[in-house]
C-alpha cells in the first residue's frame, strides 16, 4: 500500500495558470510551464522576480508564509499537490536544498538519517544502508565515512552542502529543488556540486534556481526566465543563451538591464 | 568603466579590424584585375606581400575573439556577433589567398599577348569586390537584406564565370596553342568565382547573427 502511494508521484511538474499573492502583492502573474522529468531546469531573473517563491510552490513551502494565496494547477506527475494531500509525503518526494547549507547541530549520520527515522525506519542495518548509499550518491563516502559521527557543522561550507544533498536524497526524492546552492561556495566546491547534478539528473528531476548564467548554461537543460512575478521566456537552455525570442530575456543574460 | 562598456568597446574595435582586414582584400582583387589587365607582373607579385598582413589580421581577429569569449563570456546576440566574426575571418582570409593566387598567375603569363578579350574576367573581378564588400557590410551594419542582395549577386557571378569557361572552351576547340593559356584564364575565373561563393558565407554568417539560424544556401 505505501509503495503504491510512493509511486503516485511523477517525476514532471506540470503548472498551470499560477498566482500567488503575498497579502495584497502579486508576486506570481499567471504561470504555466511543463518541467520534463530527470532533466535540470534552471530559474533565473534578478531578485524579486518571482523564481524562488515559484520554487517553492513545487513542495508547498509557501504554506508557511502568512498572508500567501495561491492559486492555479500545480501537479507532479498526475498528483494535484494543492489537492488533498500528504504535505509531508510530498515533501519526502519533492526535497529541497536551500541557498545557505543548514546542516542539523548533530553528527553527518543522524542529519542522513534524521529524515528516513522520522519515516519510522529505525533499524540499524536499514539506516547504516541509508547513510552509506546517500553519502554515495552525493559523492561524499569516501572523504566523510570516518567522520560518520563527528559534528555536521565542522564540515567545510561546500562539505555542508552536499551533505544537505545528501540528507534530502536519503529521502529518495523524485524531485529535488535547489534554491541558488552554490552562491555561497569556492569554485572548488561549486564544480563538485554541479558534477553532482550532472549524475543526480540520471535519476532526480533538478529544478535550480541560479543567479549564475554560466552555472545555468553549464547545467541546466531547459531555462526559465523571470521578471516581475511574470515567466518570460521558457525553453531549451541553449536556444535561450544563444537567439533569445523576447528581447526583455536578452537584455538580462547579456546585463543590459536597467 | 562598466563591464557592459568595456564588452562593448571590446566589440567595437574587433569590428574595425574586421572592416580593416575586408579593405585589404577588396584592395588586392582590385590589384590582380588591374595587374591582369596591363600585364604587370609587379603588381602581381605585391599582392603575396598584402597577404602576409592578411594573414596577420586572421591571427589578431581569431585573438580578440578569443579573449572575448574567455573573459566576458558572451550570450544571446553578443554571443552570436563574436562567433559570427570568428568564422567569417576564415573566408575574409580566404579572399585575399584568391587574390594571391591570381597575382601568382599573372605572374606566369606576364609575356603572353591574351588569346580573348579579358571583359567577362574583369566584370567578375569588380563583381567579387562589390560582394566582398557588402558581405562584410552586411555583418557590420546589421543588414540582413544586404546579405540577402550578396547572396543574390552570386548568381550573376556564376553565369559570368560560365560565359569566361564556354568561351575558352571555344578557343581550346579552335587552336590547341590557345591550351596553355586557356587553362590559366580558367584558374583566374575560377579564383574568382570562388571569392564569390565565400563572400556568400560571410552573406550566411550575418544572417545567422541577426536570426540565429544557420542555412547553408
Amino acid at each position: 500500500m505505501k509503495k503504491k502511494v510512493e509511486n503516485a508521484y511523477g517525476q514532471n511538474v506540470s503548472v498551470k495558470n499560477a498566482n500567488l499573492w503575498y497579502g495584497d502583492f502579486q508576486a506570481l502573474k499567471n504561470i504555466s510551464v511543463e518541467i520534463p522529468e530527470k532533466q535540470v531546469t534552471a530559474f533565473i531573473g534578478p531578485s524579486g522576480c518571482g523564481k524562488s517563491t515559484f520554487l517553492k510552490c513545487f513542495n508547498r513551502m509557501n504554506d508557511l508564509v502568512s498572508g500567501c494565496k495561491i492559486e492555479g494547477d500545480f501537479r507532479i506527475g498526475e498528483i494535484d499537490i494543492y489537492g488533498k494531500i500528504d504535505v509531508n509525503e510530498l515533501r519526502k518526494n519533492v526535497g529541497m536544498v536551500f541557498q545557505k547549507p543548514n546542516p542539523f547541530p548533530m553528527s553527518v549520520y543522524d542529519n542522513i538519517a534524521y529524515g528516513p527515522r522520522t519515516f519510522g525506519i529505525t533499524k540499524r542495518s536499514k539506516l547504516d544502508e541509508i547513510v552509506e548509499t546517500s553519502l554515495r550518491q552525493a559523492a561524499m563516502w569516501d572523504e566523510l565515512k570516518d567522520r560518520l559521527h563527528k559534528s555536521a557543522l565542522g564540515l567545510s561550507g561546500g562539505q555542508q552542502q552536499r551533505l544537505c544533498i545528501a540528507r534530502s536524497l536519503a529521502a529518495k526524492p523524485k524531485i529535488l529543488l535547489m534554491d541558488e546552492p552554490t552562491s555561497a561556495l569556492d569554485p572548488i566546491s561549486t564544480g563538485k556540486i554541479e558534477e553532482l547534478m550532472e549524475e543526480l539528473k540520471k535519476e532526480i528531476t533538478i529544478v535550480i534556481v541560479t543567479h549564475n548564467m554560466q552555472q545555468a548554461t553549464r547545467i541546466a537543460d531547459k531555462t526559465a526566465f523571470f521578471l516581475l512575478g511574470e515567466l518570460i521566456e521558457y525553453g531549451d537552455t541553449d536556444d535561450i543563451f544563444t537567439s533569445p525570442k523576447d528581447e526583455r530575456t536578452e537584455r538580462y543574460i547579456t546585463g543590459r538591464f536597467g | 568603466m562598466s563591464i557592459r562598456k568595456i564588452f562593448e568597446e571590446e566589440l567595437g574595435a574587433l569590428k574595425t579590424e574586421l572592416v580593416e582586414m575586408c579593405h585589404l582584400t577588396e584592395q588586392m582583387i582590385e590589384n590582380a584585375i588591374t595587374a591582369l589587365v596591363n600585364r604587370d607582373r609587379e603588381l602581381g607579385k605585391s599582392i603575396g606581400q598584402m597577404d602576409k598582413r592578411v594573414d596577420e589580421y586572421e591571427m589578431d581577429i581569431e585573438k580578440r575573439c578569443m579573449r572575448i569569449l574567455l573573459k566576458q563570456q558572451p550570450v544571446a546576440k553578443d554571443f552570436r556577433e563574436v562567433s559570427t566574426a570568428l568564422k567569417m575571418i576564415t573566408d575574409i582570409e580566404r579572399f585575399g589567398d584568391q587574390a594571391s593566387d591570381i597575382g601568382d598567375l599573372v605572374c606566369t603569363m606576364s609575356g603572353e599577348k591574351y588569346i580573348k578579350k579579358l571583359t567577362h574576367i574583369t566584370a567578375m573581378g569588380n563583381l567579387a569586390v562589390k560582394m566582398v564588400r557588402e558581405s562584410v557590410n552586411s555583418f557590420i551594419n546589421n543588414n540582413k537584406s544586404l546579405a540577402d542582395e550578396v547572396i543574390q549577386l552570386d548568381d550573376e557571378m556564376d553565369e559570368l564565370f560560365l560565359t569566361v569557361k564556354n568561351e575558352l572552351i571555344e578557343l581550346i576547340k579552335k587552336d590547341g596553342k590557345n591550351g596553355d593559356q586557356a587553362i590559366e584564364l580558367m584558374m583566374v575565373a575560377k579564383y574568382l568565382e570562388r571569392i564569390g561563393d565565400h563572400a556568400v558565407n560571410v552573406a550566411e554568417w550575418t544572417k545567422y547573427n541577426e536570426t540565429g539560424v544557420h542555412v547553408k544556401v
